[in-house]
């Protein structure tokens, strides 16, 4: 308990970075991830064969190595200057939103073959199928995985912590140059991401609950 | 695929997805036209940044790393499995005692991220007086954390089978063990297969993450050669020398190449299975087991 105690501000620091980062890049991946699932069932052929060259290349790399090229080797494209933060942001996002559009297109497949069909008979073009017909429909019978998916999203925010970003998965490595115990430390950091994990599981029992009804 | 969202495309239309395959072609070409030569500029694909390639020594060490890899994927992949099972099975038990500890395990690895885990084994243990090499750190992570994710894969898919399969074997006479090992496990495992393998190109995947406590894998190789100062012309100023770009490069290609190898293989069964259902169809509930593999 001691560790904790003793060092809180240090905890509630990395858990709001943490937190903070989790958001941004859900916030992004979701936007980015939806968009890239449009993309993929689009009628036009080119783009759907981009949208799954990016998904296909994207979910065979690690993470880490994202990582990689936004800390080392983006700063030399000399755009813009991005943060260490906003360089964590930026791979998660590019990251997660591959799972995301996988997730959505699953979706866009179980709604009902007659949804769409309708639509078209009413004249409504592509994008107002999609945004107004389908994609509503879609995004409610995968509240599950996607949440799976920010959970994964969650998790993996820690290797930030490998890229200078003063995060949860960091605070072992200032903890030990106070020559702390760092199993203690690490069980808490562990103890604090199950705590998110229940939350973020709760919200999804809620959103479940609340869309299965409304279907 | 999905053509039901949109109309059969006209001669007007179609001219009109042209344009926008133009368009979006145009628009990626640009922007890798453009990081190309940014890094060109930078003097990424001078000669002198590449050079490292051609010594022996480096040759070597990289092979040592992919083998590294390879090494702490396999031994991962193989206990991942062992664990899985024999939780998916603990989950399934009659009894509650042991249906109860299986959850809460399997619960308690999903939700750890996977590097605080190699942290524990790394940084931790030793407090408590255990000393691990980095080598079973990674692998005892892998284990645990892929382990729970395929013991839930593995239940989901055995649940999803009719009822009537198991019902029709203990009123053969079968025993518990041998309706598992006879009848459910064959027929789980066929549709589970593609699955299972996509999780372990998340496994192939997080041996990367070992590099962030030192174990000499393919990542922390390229980390290593492309901090090194010597590489390089020697007139060229140091700016120049660390050949990180190149060697992200090419450490991406063999990751990539890697794990497509074995999405490949996951795609090709997925598609023998769907040609030959000899057995009885089950209702398709990929996106549990999809999601468990994200």
């Amino acid at each position: 308990m001691g560790v904790l105690t003793d060092n809180l501000p240090l905890f509630l620091g990395g858990f709001r970075t943490t937190v903070l980062l989790f958001a941004v890049a859900a916030v992004a991946s979701l936007v980015f991830g939806t968009i890239l699932a449009m993309l993929r069932v689009s009628p036009v052929p080119i783009l759907r064969g981009l949208g799954t060259l990016y998904v296909t290349v994207v979910r065979n790399t690690p993470l880490t190595l994202v990582f990689l090229f936004f800390i080392f080797a983006y700063p030399l494209l000399e755009i813009v200057k991005l943060s260490y933060f906003t360089g964590a942001v930026v791979a998660l996002s590019v990251y997660t939103s591959a799972f995301v559009c996988e997730v959505v297109r699953s979706g866009i497949n179980t709604v009902p073959v007659g949804q769409a069909e309708a639509a078209r008979a009413l004249g409504l073009n592509f994008g107002q199928i999609l945004g107004s017909v389908v994609l509503p429909q879609a995004i409610r019978a995968v509240a599950p995985p996607m949440m799976s998916t920010l959970i994964a999203l969650l998790k993996n925010s820690t290797i930030a912590a490998g890229f200078s970003v003063a995060e949860a998965g960091a605070i072992r490595q200032v903890l030990s140059e106070k020559g702390e115990n760092q199993l203690l430390a690490l069980i808490w950091v562990a103890v604090g991401f199950i705590l998110l994990v229940m939350v973020l599981t709760l919200v999804q029992r809620a959103l479940e609950k609340r869309w299965s009804r409304a279907r | 695929m999905s053509n039901v969202l949109f109309d059969t495309p006209g001669p007007r239309a179609r001219v009109r997805h042209r344009l926008y395959g133009v368009l979006g072609v145009l628009a990626v070409a640009g922007l890798v036209a453009f990081v190309v030569w940014r890094l060109a500029d930078s003097g990424q694909f001078t000669a002198g940044k590449w050079q490292w390639l051609q010594y022996k020594q480096v040759q070597e060490s990289l092979g040592r790393a992919v083998l590294n890899t390879v090494k702490a994927f396999a031994l991962g992949a193989v206990l991942a499995i062992v664990f899985g099972a024999v939780f998916a099975a603990g989950r399934l038990s009659e009894h509650r005692a042991v249906r109860v500890v299986s959850a809460f395990v399997v619960e308690l690895f999903r939700a750890i991220p996977l590097l605080i885990l190699m942290f524990l084994f790394y940084y931790g243990l030793p407090v408590a007086g255990i000393h691990m090499t980095p080598y079973f750190a990674v692998v005892l992570g892998l284990m645990l954390y892929n382990g729970s994710v395929l013991a839930e894969v593995f239940r989901a898919g055995i649940q999803a089978l009719p009822k009537g399969q198991s019902e029709a074997a203990y009123a053969l006479g079968m025993r518990k063990t041998q309706v598992m090992v006879l009848v459910l496990l064959p027929q789980a495992l066929r549709t589970m297969l593609p699955t299972i393998i996509s999780q372990l190109v998340v496994l192939l995947k997080d041996t990367a993450l070992g590099f962030l406590i030192t174990y000499e894998e393919l990542l922390n190789y390229a980390r290593y050669i492309g901090s090194i100062y010597s590489f390089g012309p020697v007139e060229a100023p140091v700016y120049f020398y660390r050949p990180i770009v190149p060697t992200t490069i090419v450490i991406a290609a063999i990751y990539i190449t890697l794990c497509l190898l074995l999405t490949l293989l996951a795609n090709r069964l997925q598609r023998r299975e769907r040609r030959s259902r000899k057995h009885i169809s089950a209702p398709p509930q990929p996106t549990q087991a999809e999601v468990a593999a994200a």
